[in-house]
């Protein structure tokens, strides 16, 4: 599957496909109730303005630490919770407030495939019954249903003969296949992955990653991968939304993530993913974050990552930045970017996926961007 | 390749479970040595034995249903022939264990401090008073904020990877010289593992604590070993220094290993590279090399029992159980030049 670069600076406007899923400016927010009266004395900020889109066919990666809001977000759009605020269109349609039953049919389109493998089937149910389940359910005929679980269950790289066992006599890659094998069950459009190799061994990961791309160019299917690190991600993704504290931080084509990360906290991301290669490892220079992200009851006023940010100024205290937009549909939100030309910087635009009560502020180019962040723990900011 | 009276001295070690469906060999012939101060890694998949190789060093497999052959001495203890006793003397005095996962290592309902301080007392003769200052003490080495307040906190109110630095402190409380530490990192996220993996190269530089690090991680392995023990199936395969085993690898295994990984740092492969299949029951391994029924370089000889040996005459200490002569293993290495830095030296990146 070739990455495609849009060529659009606005890659969120001026889309080149067709859009399968649509996300504006959602919000998650969770009620936390105490006293007597149990009234509602603070928020959880899970995700808090998020804007996105997805075109048919490919794969968004999102990425995030644990608290980040990832998962919060994909069940939001599949639904499982309803969004505090924000729409969500799903193939052309507004799915943001549409009831149990109307979203019936739309489960069909709409599947997840889970993280524990282990927890994720039902111990009691024969492979047999766990891939007719859905199809049933969606009024699939009787006659066919065993057909298509068999044909199902090889499509995922197992065997006939397995759709008689029952999950415990299965691998933890073997489940995820099975897993995934539901999930195909109904031929939706989009697939939800919620860190579908993390539970599993490096060696099983790469069987699992090399599947899931196949059956993305058999079936024309659309992902949203999320994970909590950006080395398996790379390999599936054509672009990668790095998220923090509820909000994106940055948005770019894959390979150019990795290369050119933007925002310090991907930057930081990177450099912590230790490389498995001694000679390479001894010679790099690795930025240390310090502290923890902070919490989302009471995120940390502007820049959400300024409590931790090596580069943080007194902006970033103030004002939440923009999600500026820069060339090949790059988007981040930061005052003080990295690895950008003062050309990029001076015609970066502010782009439609900002959080709506972001500012307005051009972002500025500090000397030498290309410097290494400072190491260890954050530090305050300098007064400028 | 041993100058000095090694630290930890495990030979010919084994352990089975006898279990309904029949005898688990969970560990078969694992033999390795710790030098004070040295970091050796045990790298492998889940149900390699690596995590029951550590645990049975700590004396917490022992049950009725287990049987242990070889030994593992520690200066002059047998870990594997001691008492209860005897190991209760060594526990958390001269080693110390660290566990993957830090929400349940922790009891919840008694303060962080006084668990520690119990630790302490359990093998010093310390007033609570003076134990509690060194508790602070520990915590702000490794890097617990306000450590004089935290000390009275509970572990709920502590994230995941402050509960690892707990973890940490604790097994440091009484300056062991081996401490062991199993998948210490896997479930936090990158950048507080990069803070732990910092936090424990600290303590080896400054108290030339021996580590055993048991990881399936080989991010992490390059990031801090020295030494490196491949385990597969209940046996290691292979063993060497970090640069051997990464520069020169000579089992098929490691090379599925090395080879599956995915980089951020190269270029990215239209398809990973994986092993087929899935490791052996450990009930029923297949005779002579355990990796044979995956390895694509079967031959003649493999159903015979590989010892663990060195093959190449220039590097002693780099030993591994494959019979493919070493020529051969050089020529069929399924490794591409460059992808784990291998013929590093003559590629431009």
């Amino acid at each position: 599957m070739s990455v495609s670069i849009s060529q659009a600076p606005e890659a969120a406007t001026q889309e080149d496909g067709e859009t399968l899923l649509d996300v504006q400016h959602v919000k998650q927010h969770f009620p936390i109730r105490s006293g007597i009266l149990n009234r509602t004395t603070a928020h959880v900020h899970a995700v808090d303005d998020v804007t996105f889109r997805l075109k048919k066919g490919e794969t968004l990666g999102l990425v995030g630490e644990s608290g980040c809001g990832k998962t919060t977000l994909s069940r939001t759009i599949m639904r499982l919770i309803e969004p505090t605020d924000g729409t969500i269109a799903f193939d052309g349609n507004d799915i943001t407030r549409t009831g149990r039953r109307q979203l019936r049919p739309l489960r069909r389109d709409l599947q997840m495939v889970f993280q524990d493998p282990f927890a994720s089937l039902n111990p009691r149910k024969r492979i047999r019954e766990i891939l007719a389940a859905p199809l049933e359910l969606h009024g699939v005929a009787k006659g066919d249903v065993e057909k298509r679980t068999e044909d199902l269950i090889e499509r995922v790289g197992l065997s006939r003969e397995h759709v008689n066992r029952y999950p415990h006599e299965f691998s933890g890659g073997q489940r995820q296949r099975i897993g995934i094998a539901r999930a195909l069950a109904l031929e939706p459009k989009l697939i939800v992955l919620d860190e579908p190799v993390s539970a599993l061994d490096v060696s099983i990961q790469a069987q699992i990653v090399n599947l899931l791309e196949d059956l993305q160019d058999d079936f024309g299917l659309t992902y949203l991968f999320v994970a909590h690190d950006l080395s398996v991600v790379r390999h599936v993704s054509d672009r990668i939304a790095v998220m923090y504290l509820g909000k994106i931080m940055e948005l770019s084509p894959s390979e150019e993530l990795y290369v050119k990360p933007i925002h310090p906290y991907t930057a930081a991301l990177l450099s912590a993913i230790p490389v498995p290669d001694p000679k390479l490892n001894r010679q790099r220079e690795r930025i240390v974050v310090g502290g923890e992200p902070p919490s989302p009851v009471n995120p940390p006023s502007g820049c959400v990552f300024h409590t931790r940010c090596p580069r943080a100024r007194d902006l970033c205290k103030v004002e939440v930045p923009r999600l500026s937009a820069y060339p090949n549909g790059h988007v981040a939100a930061c005052h003080y970017p990295l690895n950008v030309t003062e050309a990029e910087v001076a015609a970066s635009t502010k782009s439609p996926l900002s959080p709506v009560n972001s500012g307005d502020t051009q972002p500025e180019r500090v000397e030498d961007p290309n410097a290494p962040l400072r190491s260890g723990v954050a530090v305050d900011a300098p007064s400028a | 390749m041993t100058q000095s009276q090694p630290l930890l001295d495990v030979q010919h070690l084994k352990v089975d479970f006898r279990t309904e469906d029949g005898v688990v060999h969970a560990v078969d012939d694992v033999s390795f040595q710790v030098q004070p101060g040295e970091v050796l890694a045990v790298v492998g998949e889940s149900g390699s034995g690596k995590s029951v190789t550590a645990m049975t060093l700590m004396g917490l497999t022992r049950s009725p249903n287990a049987k242990f052959g070889g030994s593992a001495k520690l200066r002059d203890l047998d870990l594997v022939g001691a008492t209860d006793e005897q190991l209760r003397k060594v526990r958390g005095k001269e080693i110390a264990m660290i566990f993957q996962d830090p929400m349940t290592s922790l009891n919840p309902v008694h303060r962080i401090g006084a668990q520690i301080v119990e630790q302490i007392q359990a093998h010093e003769d310390v007033s609570d008073a003076e134990a509690r200052d060194r508790v602070v003490k520990l915590l702000e080495r490794v890097g617990i904020p306000r450590a004089a307040e935290r000390v009275d906190s509970y572990p709920h109110e502590f994230s995941g990877g402050m509960r690892q630095r707990v973890m940490i402190a604790m097994a440091m409380s009484n300056d062991p010289s081996l401490l062991i530490a199993d998948e210490p990192t896997t479930a936090l996220d990158v950048t507080i593992q990069a803070q732990i993996l910092h936090e424990m190269r600290d303590l080896r530089e400054r108290s030339n604590t021996a580590i055993i690090l048991v990881t399936h991680d080989l991010g992490v392995v390059a990031d801090i070993a020295d030494r490196i023990a491949v385990m597969y199936s209940g046996r290691i395969v292979e063993t060497g220094t970090l640069d051997e085993i990464f520069y020169d690898p000579q089992h098929p295994y490691t090379w599925g290993l090395l080879g599956s990984i995915t980089r951020i740092d190269r270029e990215r492969p239209k398809r990973l590279p994986s092993i087929p299949g899935s490791p052996p029951s450990l009930l029923a391994a297949p005779e002579g090399c355990h990796f044979r029924p995956r390895c694509r370089h079967e031959f003649g000889d493999c159903v015979k029992y590989p010892q663990l040996e060195g093959r190449i005459p220039e590097s002693p200490g780099h030993d591994d159980r494959c019979w493919l002569p070493v020529e051969e293993k050089r020529k069929r290495r399924e490794i591409a030049p460059g992808q784990i830095g291998l013929e590093m030296e003559g590629a431009t990146a």
